[in-house]
């Protein structure tokens, strides 16, 4: 029978080197996609999942299950998620005030969308879409953000994406509305015809709050 | 609009129909995955098929669902794992209970000053003052510092003869507890 997160992590605890490395090897790709949404920057996706997993192994010793693993360790991954996007904004807003010169889009590297497409051009189109999805995602407000991609992706309880984001279940559920609300508006062009309708609803600017 | 666990009442639909549109706010998302309780869910649905507006919401947010299912995952590079265990194999190892201790030779060091600080603060302070050491009265007789003569002069005081003859032994108080103050009140 599979061990639990949490037996895994009071294994962990116990001297159990093993143990740790099945949960690094369970957690390392949804940390990467959720930190790389996050920040949009392979690298420094990489080496925030790395800190989210070195700080979960210094914590071993003081571990103590009053929460799922999933809970803790995202809301580790946020905390430093939310905290690099504030750092990068700040360095950009610095680097912006000494050198006035569009910049473009930051640098980082291609995102790899999974050859299963067979034709060159509809390989661009999934990449076009995949860059619009991306983009859409990272205009949200930083804790829209996240809350969308613990709801969306990583498939949290509503309770444990609240203890995440430290919020009420109630304030996330209206949280998650305005985010897929700016989504809908963000994303109409690739809905397909059948469902897009190309205005939107009178009250409702389309604008995260 | 809260959600209380547990209860069957509808937390939807209780209100008239331009409520309800502005209430579904904060249900959609949770009726949409799937994850409203049977109570909202039906109370939902009853709504949405009197609400052409909201029905057409909840059709767009569906549509957005599936679009965002179309970003494809990254995968980790492979130097992931290798750069995170060299970051773990720099960490200063756990210091066990063991590890708090001092070595062998500070403990030493630490203990054979305590015990010596402990037996010079238990000494009471030796008078060496030559005018209170030379009145013969009682209180120097019973005195630390007397206390130290005798046992310098042992082997004197062992020798029964001397002992026997010694004179101011008879000088001694029957009870040594009245001098024994004049001692403190000495020696402060």
């Amino acid at each position: 029978m599979a061990r639990t997160d949490v037996q895994l992590m009071l294994d962990v605890k116990a001297g159990d080197e093993q143990s740790f490395e099945l949960l690094l090897r369970k957690y390392r790709t949804p940390l990467v996609n959720f930190l790389f949404r996050m920040v949009r920057d392979t690298a420094v996706a990489e080496d925030l999942a790395q800190e989210v997993f070195l700080r979960v192994y210094r914590a071993r010793q003081e571990y103590a299950p009053s929460a799922k693993f999933t809970t803790w360790m995202f809301r580790i991954a946020t905390n430093l998620a939310l905290n690099s996007v504030r750092d990068n904004r700040h360095r950009k807003l610095e680097i912006s005030m000494d050198q006035p010169v569009d910049m473009g889009e930051e640098e980082q590297r291609p995102l790899e969308v999974p050859d299963r497409t067979p034709s060159v051009e509809q390989d661009l189109v999934a990449r076009c879409r995949a860059d619009m999805i991306l983009k859409a995602i990272h205009s949200l407000p930083e804790k829209q953000r996240a809350a969308v991609l613990l709801h969306k992706y990583q498939e949290l309880d509503y309770d444990e994406i609240a203890r995440v984001l430290e919020c009420s279940e109630s304030a996330l559920k209206s949280l998650l509305f305005r985010a897929y609300e700016t989504l809908r508006v963000e994303l109409a062009p690739l809905v397909s015809p059948t469902v897009r309708v190309d205005r939107v609803p009178a009250g409702r600017s389309g604008q995260p709050v | 609009m809260n959600c209380d666990e547990g209860s069957e009442v509808p937390m939807f639909g209780k209100e008239s129909s331009q409520k309800n549109c502005a209430a579904l706010e904060s249900i959609l998302v949770e009726y949409l995955d799937g994850r409203a309780r049977p109570a909202d869910r039906h109370a939902v649905e009853q709504h949405l098929s009197q609400c052409a507006a909201c029905r057409l919401r909840a059709e767009e947010f569906r549509a957005i669902f599936g679009v965002l299912d179309d970003l494809p995952a990254v995968a980790p590079s492979p130097a992931f794992d290798a750069s995170l265990r060299a970051r773990i194999a720099a960490e200063p190892a756990p210091r066990s209970f063991w590890q708090w201790l001092p070595s062998p030779r500070l403990a030493f060091a630490v203990t054979a000053l305590v015990v010596l600080s402990v037996w010079l603060s238990s000494t009471p302070r030796v008078t060496t003052s030559p005018v209170v050491a030379s009145q013969p009265s009682p209180l120097n007789q019973v005195s630390a510092e007397s206390d130290f003569g005798m046992i310098r002069d042992l082997p004197v005081l062992e020798n029964f003869d001397v002992v026997s003859k010694f004179d101011a032994l008879s000088e001694l108080p029957a009870s040594p507890a009245a001098p024994a103050e004049e001692v403190k009140k000495e020696t402060r």
